[in-house]
């Protein structure tokens, strides 16, 4: 479709607010709420993780989970936010995220190929009878017990959100005592292997700044 | 340590500076990082926390002028109509705790008109902070969602350094406040002094040119558009690009509206002026952004003074937007072609990309309704009160356009937008994001102290009675200065923006907006600071109140006009209302009745 076929966004919201009917192809989904995984790089100094948290607390966002810890370069900081919320305004966070001064880079994953996890330590009560159990759910979900009393086990198991809730979950009838999760990191994932094309033509467009023309 | 010494250097064994750095305490550090950064004027106040500053500053004598302000707030604002009559960035210093919560109105109010200021704060001794000392406040924790940036020097070897980042944050891409935070043993420490040339600023990048693509793109859209409308605000001037403003929308035809920070970019005597839009926006102009099909937005933000009802602004028109911001693209209105990009150059970029429009019909359209629904025409009211829009309007003739006119916050923010005619860039200057009473008298002084500095035009400042006496105290500084400023106080012995509302909103209950008994004799309360106090009643006295007050030159006036309390600003766009929605005059009674 053509610049000129398309409605104006404020055409759109006019036509939903005087209750005319939209092509379901021109809807526009920027106003739906959505779970976000976005990567910040910043520098590693005081105060700068607390501008990024405050961007989301300013408009009254919650943040599902926040970690944070040194990069190979001790300089810099890596920072996975999960959130949810309306994607427009998730997008103008993230564009005034890049804004800030201490970040060098803003991605929010969401949409792209990537690798999540998180890190779940879980304390749970054992007898001589569930222990068996507890042990073979652990196996099932790859974890590892690094600690152990008469009563109680602690369990370390890694992994992507839902695979950790449904750990969780599997637990709850034995009793837990404890939980401590890490939040999601997440990267993105390597891309595959593409062999160089030797006829590929330098024409990609690239503004007059020399980088690419996406805004 | 004596005077002459610290210029003289001392050989440096420390490995962070150049072999023949001086070694200094970090005052002195400071005092002279200021003089580095070229900075002609810093608006302060001591106290314990800067104490060692302002004693390095006494030793060394800068090549700055420190100004004594009577409130921090002042200090800000003024710091402000420093920066907006100069182009420059503005400096304040104060001291800790209660120092530092004053500047917080003016930072903020900066931060919302991204108007470039530096703030040192002193700071409890590292040590203590944290320890709830005396005077400690977390001056970065209170700042940190109004400032561009801020930073805390916990270490005097990195005080040069964070100054030079301080003044290129505040000057460079959307202008803004940086606050420094300064514990008082890092003014006493000592380093080797380097001012950096370059800042050390990794993750921070300016925007310059556009997207090539883009602009190819509005290029095509501008050609295509019929009912094409130039929306402009003071991203505009910040960038300097009236000139280049003035040149695309004389080649194109496009008719141009301004925002309240965008007047004076392009001159208002000009045919292709439409004057300002919004909520007290012209009923010509509020109906062309209506009826435009492409809206070229140029360092403006959308605000909701300006669109009312976001949904049912400007519906069937197409945006481009030209921001330096990326964060405010698509933020309160989705920008259909979003170029970002220094709005001067991407004027520059764009201008050989468009051709001479025809908008004959377009700009007839606008004059249809301009006749329609003239400007509004106020009357003089019978009694010894004064019209206010009347005022403004002498104003304007005696000066022609040729001051910097400032105003404060309420109804007659609003007159001066409406009936003074602004023909020059960085002219106009006043409160629109944060609409701060009290603004006006200090950002006029502040202006007055930048004509020193090159512009020679007068500086003119309008307030009311309830605004005025927020910060009146700076009449002082003023006097002190011997500053010719002309303060006018249009005097309605009401709270007249909010007694506008109660009236259309509230059924006239009129709850606690009357100051007629209560309000100060202005006439004295200049006097009693050192100024000259003049008093007009009726509007015959109104000419001449005016030329005594040009006659002065040697310290500021201040003249007093009895104005009516009824009297409103239209038309007006209710809050939350769309754009055509207006109160016009003819319309207000029964809009009223209806109420
Ligand atoms: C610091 C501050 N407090 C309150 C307000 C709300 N307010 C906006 S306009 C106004 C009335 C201004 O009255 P006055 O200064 O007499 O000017 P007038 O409207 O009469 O011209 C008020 C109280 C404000 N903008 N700023």
């Amino acid at each position: 479709m053509s610049d000129e076929e398309t409605l104006t966004r404020q055409q759109i919201r006019r036509k939903r607010k005087f209750g005319e009917p939209i092509l379901p192809e021109e809807e526009d989904e920027t106003d739906q709420k959505h779970r976000h995984i976005i990567a910040v790089t910043l520098e590693n100094t005081i105060g700068a993780l607390n501008r990024v948290t405050n961007l989301f607390s300013a408009r009254g966002f919650n943040l599902e989970s926040v970690a944070v810890g040194e990069t190979e370069d001790s300089s810099i900081a890596r920072l996975t936010l999960v959130t949810v919320g309306n994607d427009r305004i998730v997008a103008q966070v993230t564009r005034q995220l890049k804004g800030l001064v201490n970040t060098y880079d803003v991605t929010d994953l969401t949409d792209a190929e990537h690798v999540e996890r998180e890190l779940c330590l879980l304390k749970v009560q054992y007898t001589s009878d569930t222990r068996p159990e507890i042990l073979d759910i652990k196996d099932i979900f790859r974890g590892r017990v690094v600690n152990v009393t008469p009563e109680t086990m602690v369990l370390e198991v890694t992994g992507p959100n839902k695979k950790i809730n449904a750990f969780i979950g599997m637990m709850q009838e034995h009793g837990i005592e404890e939980v401590a999760r890490s939040g999601q990191v997440a990267m993105h994932r390597a891309l595959e292997y593409e062999a160089p094309n030797p006829l590929a033509s330098s024409e990609s467009e690239v503004n007059d700044n020399g980088s690419s023309d996406a805004n | 340590m004596p005077t002459d010494s610290l210029k003289t250097s001392t050989p440096s064994t420390a490995s962070n500076g150049a072999p023949d750095a001086p070694v200094l305490k970090g005052s002195e550090i400071f005092v002279r990082a200021l003089e580095e950064e070229g900075v002609d004027r810093v608006f302060g106040h001591p106290g314990g926390a800067v104490i060692k500053i302002y004693d390095a500053m006494e030793r060394i004598q800068p090549d700055y002028e420190h100004v004594l302000v009577r409130h921090e707030q002042g200090g800000t604002h003024a710091a402000e109509g420093y920066a907006k009559a100069t182009g420059r960035v503005g400096t304040v210093l104060v001291t800790s705790g209660p120092g530092a919560t004053n500047t917080v109105t003016g930072i903020a109010d900066a931060y919302l008109d991204s108007v470039p200021i530096v703030v040192f704060t002193g700071q409890v001794p590292t040590h203590l902070i944290g320890n709830d000392s005396f005077q400690e406040t977390d001056t970065t924790g209170v700042t940190r969602s109004i400032t561009k940036h801020n930073f805390l020097v916990r270490d005097v070897d990195e005080l040069a350094s964070t100054i030079k980042k301080a003044y290129h944050i505040a000057r460079t891409g959307r202008p803004g406040p940086v606050v420094v935070d300064i514990p008082k043993d890092v003014q006493m420490d000592k380093s080797t002094f380097v001012y950096p040339d370059e800042p050390d600023l990794p993750g921070y990048s300016v925007p310059g040119k556009g997207a090539s693509r883009q602009v190819q793109r509005a290029a095509r859209m501008i050609e295509e558009a019929e009912r094409p409308l130039l929306y402009v605000g003071g991203g505009t001037i910040n960038a300097d690009a009236p000139e280049h403003l003035t040149k695309l929308a004389r080649k194109t035809n496009i008719p141009v509206t301004t925002t309240l920070h965008g007047l004076g970019a392009f001159p208002e005597t000009d045919d292709l002026a439409l004057g300002w839009l919004g909520m007290h926006g012209f009923y010509h102009t509020n109906m062309a952004v209506q009826n435009a099909d492409l809206i070229i937005a140029v360092g403006a933000r959308f605000d909701d003074r300006v669109t009312g009802d976001v949904d049912a602004w400007a519906p069937d028109a197409k945006i481009i937007h030209v921001d330096i911001d990326p964060s405010c693209i698509s933020k309160n209105v989705y920008a259909d072609c979003a170029i970002i990009g220094d709005a001067q150059k991407v004027l520059q970029q764009l201008l050989p990309k468009v051709e001479p429009k025809d908008t004959e019909e377009w700009l007839a359209q606008i004059d249809e309704w301009r006749d329609s629904c003239p400007p509004y025409e106020y009357e003089q009211p019978d009694e010894d009160l004064i019209a206010p829009e009347s005022v403004v309007e002498q104003l304007y003739e005696k000066t022609q356009g040729e001051a910097v006119m400032v105003s404060d916050v309420g109804q007659h923010q609003m007159w001066v937008c409406q009936y003074y005619k602004f023909g020059r860039t960085r002219s106009h200057i006043s409160s629109g994001g944060l609409g701060t009473m009290g603004f006006g008298l200090p950002a006029a002084m502040g202006a007055a102290f930048g004509m020193r500095e090159g512009r020679d035009l007068d500086v003119v400042c309008v307030s009311g009675d309830g605004g005025f006496v927020m910060n009146a105290q700076e009449l002082s500084v003023a006097a002190a200065h011997g500053l010719p400023l002309k303060i006018a106080v249009l005097n309605n012995n009401f709270l007249g923006m909010v007694r506008q509302w109660q009236s259309l909103f509230h059924e006239d209950r009129f709850s606690h907006t009357d100051l007629t008994s209560t309000n100060p004799d202005f006439v004295k309360l200049a006097e009693a600071h050192h100024c000259v106090g003049l008093r007009a009643t009726s509007p015959d006295e109104v000419g001449d109140v005016i030329d005594q007050a040009w006659e002065v030159d040697d310290r500021p006036v201040l003249m007093e006009f009895a104005v009516p309390k009824e009297e409103m600003v239209f038309p007006m766009v209710p809050a939350g209302a769309a754009s055509d929605d207006m109160l016009t005059e003819m319309f207000s009674k029964e809009e009223m009745a209806k109420e």
